[in-house]
């Protein structure tokens, strides 16, 4: 028995990854449609569960890939890594209105700008007021809060202390999930339901996982636009973080 | 047949990195810059060219939009492998950033969307 298991979890673990997120969609269309009647979105359920998933994962392997770390569930790092992702997201593009998208073309440059630029002064300020005072640490804690790719890159570029880059990527994580979890509440409020406001959205928040998980459960046809200003909000924080705002902070400490 | 449309995908999604990352050395930053944004360009520019031949087939279709369609599923797999617990432990210095910027952003995102409007 036990040497079957493990034969399937060595050569199936993309397969078995298909089965694990096929079954967490399907109680996520039940509790969708038996708990809130349809108005919570299936999607937005299922992605908040794998949350929840990936936290117990950790807790019981104390691994640092949530549920992936637990035997069995190897195959979700493939199916839910980077390049099939990528791949998706730009599949999505398929269905983009041209019109649409040309539109918030001088707005979404705005919103990459300030996206990058207020959550980094955010986490400086918030590094400063917890007793950081050199330029490399306080640099790095407010490149985490743009997003967690940019953290570690910019502490690495500058020869941040580990302890440091460690806690940048937590922020950054914090901010992604925290971004998925919140955004379907408040899409609402925030006008955050058409194609403008989306690519505003994307250009703002920045974290490519937290922006495509967000719209997911908000609305899909919105995941197109927010992740077309999204995918230049990490390299521009890598640009402008360990350079330009790294020297503006030197000058202020 | 589908796998035109998957090989499009595929090609238009390599083609992107590669700029991106092509970009981002050029620009000399450690990451990609606007891999998959251009990519998403670079699909748009195809399906305009096939439509504007006759050549965007049912099938063609078929290949891309089934990994369209295949993208929630992605995310939760991606939301799955999060750090999750490392995220909460990480004290109330990373709490109280990650959820300002986020509360923030979210503003900036209602006003953005306000001042902007008026310029359709």
């Amino acid at each position: 028995m036990t040497d079957i298991w493990g034969k399937l979890v060595t050569d199936q673990a993309l397969i078995l990854a298909f089965v694990a997120v096929g079954a967490i969609m399907y109680a996520a269309v039940l509790l969708s449609r038996g708990l809130t009647r349809g108005r919570i979105h299936a999607s937005a359920i299922a992605i908040l569960g794998a949350l929840v998933l990936a936290w117990l994962g950790g807790e019981l392997t104390g691994g640092k890939k949530g549920l992936a770390d637990v035997s069995g569930f190897g195959g979700l790092l493939l199916l839910g890594g980077a390049m099939l992702r990528d791949f998706a997201i730009v599949a999505t593009a398929f269905e983009v209105d041209v019109g649409e998208a040309r539109k918030a073309g001088w707005a979404g440059a705005i919103a990459l700008a300030l996206g990058t630029v207020v959550p980094f002064a955010l986490g400086v300020g918030i590094a400063w007021c917890f007793g950081y005072r050199d330029a490399v640490s306080l640099t790095t804690l407010g490149a985490g809060t743009v997003t967690y790719i940019v953290g570690p890159v910019t502490g690495a570029a500058l020869g941040a202390s580990s302890p440091v880059i460690a806690l940048s990527i937590a922020t950054g994580v914090f901010k992604a999930v925290l971004v998925m979890t919140a955004t379907p509440f408040v899409a609402r409020f925030i006008g955050l339901n058409n194609p403008r406001s989306a690519m505003l959205f994307g250009g703002l928040m920045g974290t490519v996982s937290g922006v495509s998980g967000g719209l997911a459960a908000t609305d899909e046809r919105l995941v197109p636009y927010g992740a077309l200003t999204a995918t230049f909000h990490t390299g521009i924080g890598c640009l402008v973080c360990p350079s330009l705002l790294f020297l503006a902070v030197r000058a202020l400490v | 047949m589908p796998i035109f449309g998957t090989a499009l995908l595929a090609l238009c999604t390599v083609l992107g990195v590669a700029l991106g990352e092509a970009l981002g050395v050029a620009l000399h930053v450690k990451a990609n810059v606007g891999g998959v944004g251009l990519a998403m360009l670079l699909l748009l520019a195809a399906r305009h060219w096939l439509a504007q031949r006759g050549r965007l087939t049912p099938g063609l279709r078929l290949g891309v939009e089934f990994w369209a369609f295949l993208y929630i599923p992605i995310v939760v797999a991606m939301a799955a492998q999060q750090n999750v617990r490392a995220a909460l432990s990480g004290g109330p210095m990373v709490l109280l950033a990650g959820g300002l910027a986020v509360a923030t952003c979210f503003a900036l995102v209602a006003l953005l969307g306000r001042m902007t409007r008026g310029h359709d």
